[in-house]
């Protein structure tokens, strides 16, 4: 199949801990304001409008038809939206840009974990007849993951712990990160195990945020952009739903879709991944072959900031950024969604 | 439109009824999808990605239920995209569904929308009070009559138009071995007697609570042309916004879908609506939507809506038929409605309507889904030839 040339020309983001100031609309207007400004573009003359939210964070019916106040909607535009992790809907971007009918696309996602006990409201993701009843939540699920993944014996708690202690520590120089310090492996080690075998350095913290990207076919990004990261390739798999189906220990639809995102062959100088938890890290490196030359998650990664629904989005804007500032030239970004890894995205970016 | 031309090449949808306590979500879904796969001659090992769409996740308790259904859906190990554009949604999932084709992405897609509206109420489900908003708890009626009354006042349309499309639609459901609702006696009188819920808006002026699910193939030219049955060839396809209120926002004839109708109209080289559509299935959901999506869509003038429907233009037997399905007034699974209007405009350019098909002369249809507070639009126009 020939694609049209796209690239990420611009990015903007915002997180907090619990932002009991503002509503969503109003956390969504200086991420698209920025993002917009930053890409070059008039508002209207972006193409294609869409955005990727979860109505039960808010707790109620339509979170995103406020957005649209956010993002700018009038005279109409041609706008859609996705309840799934904003990532997510960048792919629908790519695809209508690929369709010829546009060409540039502006991306939100956004989320207000703190409204609720979002570890136990994302149970309601899985089987409503079956598993949902019994109410494990997010964590207890990852818990099994990680017990999984430790019980076949190549990873230890203690590599558990150094990802959780770098992820920390590369967050101190993310000033959106809500979670950061100087720690090492053994002092995390030296913590209580609150999940077991998980402890809470190896938990993402809940984290309010918004995120917004600009995207464009390959004459608009150059025109507006200096240093534009092309999409290379980008694809997204899914695995079943019940735990009890997959192995664990691997993630054989992040490995497809890095495959068919013509991930495998290594080279990338960075890599964030949308590892919620710090096994998720270690499954997810192994499924793309990620080596000791990739940086990973410079940024600190989910377990510095994890806005729910625009996290997949960020490590996408995160690679943008670094391959903008000329930092490096090809990186890899990830987005997952759904109990332990259930759905993923991988998305290959280098500069010229 | 991208480069690739494109069709749909089955269609499947449950039986709607009040509540299928029978089936899981799952099993609902499934059933459709079955059904549009045996159409296409198709099974699930055919299909290269699936995209799910539905109304509010409020309505059944499930958060992002497409990730529950990956595996009923045949999608494991394949891309999963769950489209939610508020009622919209079954139209908008169709296109995206349409535009992983037209993009030369996918070959073959599966896109499967629904509702089970029995594990929930969406009344409710809509009502909830939101921190920062004014709260509403009045349900989609409740919203919309307001903005019913002020059409009637604009355009002085006598208060019996409404009642005149509640009986054709549910008429036209009698042929329709699918529709939710089979009201052999329903008649004006009956309309005008029942209760009132929202002034102007009656009983038996609004559409049901349903439970089903509506399923589409949808397929690149080469695979259509090797097809065991018609293809519905996509000529058109457009979706527009705008926010829900403003100073000066016309909610009775909204700007976007009058744009999203010239855009798509413009794609598919409709220049009179009323003459180059042999039929349309367009979201009424209460019967007044009739007169004002006439205007709204260029069927007429400003206006004159209610003129064509008092007129009869609209019935089954009128000179451009609208539902000929008995649309939403007949079904209402909420999530999946919007596909059903397209995927019905799909049956009636491939002649497979059954007993509610309509004659084709110029062998081109429109389907039509709306949401939110009359601000999301998706729009298709399907013919039974191949787009230039």
């Amino acid at each position: 199949m020939s694609t049209r040339d796209v690239a990420v020309i611009s990015f903007a983001q915002r997180t907090a801990v619990n932002d009991r100031e503002r509503n969503e609309v109003e956390f969504i207007i200086p991420v698209v304001q920025e993002a917009v400004a930053a890409s070059g573009l008039a508002r209207h003359d972006i193409g294609f409008t869409i955005s990727g939210s979860c109505d039960y964070l808010s707790g109620g019916p339509f979170t995103f038809v406020a957005g649209l106040d956010a993002a700018g909607a009038w005279p109409p535009v041609k706008e859609s939206h996705v309840e799934m992790d904003a990532a997510w809907a960048l792919y629908e971007a790519w695809v209508a840009i690929q369709t010829g009918e546009v060409d540039s696309a502006l991306i939100y996602g956004f989320g207000k974990s703190s409204l609720t006990d979002v570890h136990q409201l994302i149970t309601l993701q899985t089987d409503p007849y079956t598993v949902a009843p019994l109410w494990p939540s997010m964590v207890d699920l990852a818990a099994l993951q990680a017990s999984a993944l430790l019980a076949e014996g190549g990873v230890t708690e203690a590599d558990l712990a150094a990802v959780a202690a770098r992820s920390r520590r590369d967050a101190r120089a993310n000033p959106y990160a809500v979670v950061s310090e100087d720690v090492d492996a053994d002092a995390l080690l030296a913590r209580p195990v609150t999940h077991s075998p998980l402890r809470d350095a190896d938990i993402a913290p809940v984290t309010d945020g918004s995120a917004a990207i600009v995207i464009a076919a390959a004459d608009v990004a150059r025109e507006h952009c200096e240093r534009p990261a092309w999409i290379r390739g980008i694809d997204h798999r899914i695995d079943a739903p019940h735990i009890g189906v997959r192995d664990l220990t691997a993630s054989a639809s992040t490995q497809r879709a890095g495959e068919e995102a013509g991930a495998l062959q290594g080279g990338f100088d960075a890599a964030e991944l949308h590892a919620q938890f710090s096994h998720d890290e270690v499954i997810l490196a192994q499924a793309l072959g990620l080596g000791g030359d990739t940086r990973i998650n410079p940024s600190g990664g989910a377990l510095g900031a994890n806005p729910m629904m625009a996290t997949g989005l960020i490590r996408i804007g995160e690679i943008f950024q670094r391959i903008n500032s000329g930092e490096i030239g090809r990186g890899l970004a990830h987005a997952t969604q759904g109990p332990c890894l259930q759905q993923n995205l991988v998305c290959v970016m280098e500069g010229e | 439109m991208g480069s690739v031309r494109t069709a749909v090449i089955g269609v499947g949808q449950t039986r709607h009824v009040s509540a299928r306590h029978d089936v899981s979500i799952a099993g609902l879904v499934r059933e459709a999808a079955l059904e549009a796969l045996e159409d296409a001659g198709m099974d699930f090992g055919d299909i290269d990605a699936v995209v799910v769409g539905k109304a509010p996740d409020t309505f059944e308790g499930v958060v992002m239920p497409e990730l529950y259904l990956a595996d009923a859906l045949g999608a494991v190990g394949k891309p999963l995209l769950r489209v939610h554009t508020a009622g919209s949604v079954g139209g908008s999932t169709a296109i995206v569904a349409a535009k992983l084709v037209m993009s030369g992405i996918h070959k073959r897609v599966l896109t499967v929308s629904f509702e089970k509206q029995s594990e929930s109420n969406a009344t409710w489900g809509l009502s909830v009070s939101m921190p920062f908003s004014a709260p509403l708890v009045a349900g989609a009626g409740g919203y919309f009559a307001p903005i019913i009354r002020a059409y009637m006042a604009r355009s002085n349309a006598p208060r019996h138009i409404g009642h005149l499309v509640a009986v054709k639609d549910r008429l036209a459901a009698l042929r329709n071995p699918k529709a939710h609702l089979h009201l052999p006696d329903i008649d004006l009188k009956a309309v005008e007697e029942s209760f009132l819920l929202w002034d102007p808006l009656r009983y038996l002026d609004t559409c049901p609570s349903s439970d089903g699910a509506m399923a589409l193939v949808i397929g690149a030219e080469d695979v259509a042309d090797a097809a065991p049955n018609p293809s519905a060839w996509i000529h058109g396809t457009a979706m527009r916004s705008e926010p829900t209120m403003f100073a000066g926002r016309d909610q009775v004839n909204p700007q976007a879908g009058k744009d999203c109708a010239a855009d798509v109209y413009a794609q598919a080289g409709i220049t009179n609506p009323r003459d180059d559509f042999d039929c349309a299935e367009v979201y009424v959901p209460f019967s007044w939507y009739e007169p004002m999506w006439l205007e709204n869509l260029g069927f007429c003038a400003e206006g004159d809506g209610w003129k064509l429907t008092e007129a009869g233009a609209t019935a089954p037997d009128g000179d451009i038929p609208w539902n000929p399905s008995g649309g939403v007034l007949s079904s209402n699974p909420i999530g999946a409605s919007g596909m059903i209007r397209f995927g019905e405009a799909a049956q009636q350019v491939r002649q497979r309507a059954g007993d509610y098909q309509v004659e084709l002369k110029t062998g081109k249809a429109l389907g039509h889904a709306y949401g939110g507070g009359s601000q999301f639009f998706s729009m298709w126009v399907v013919g039974n030839e191949k787009p230039a």
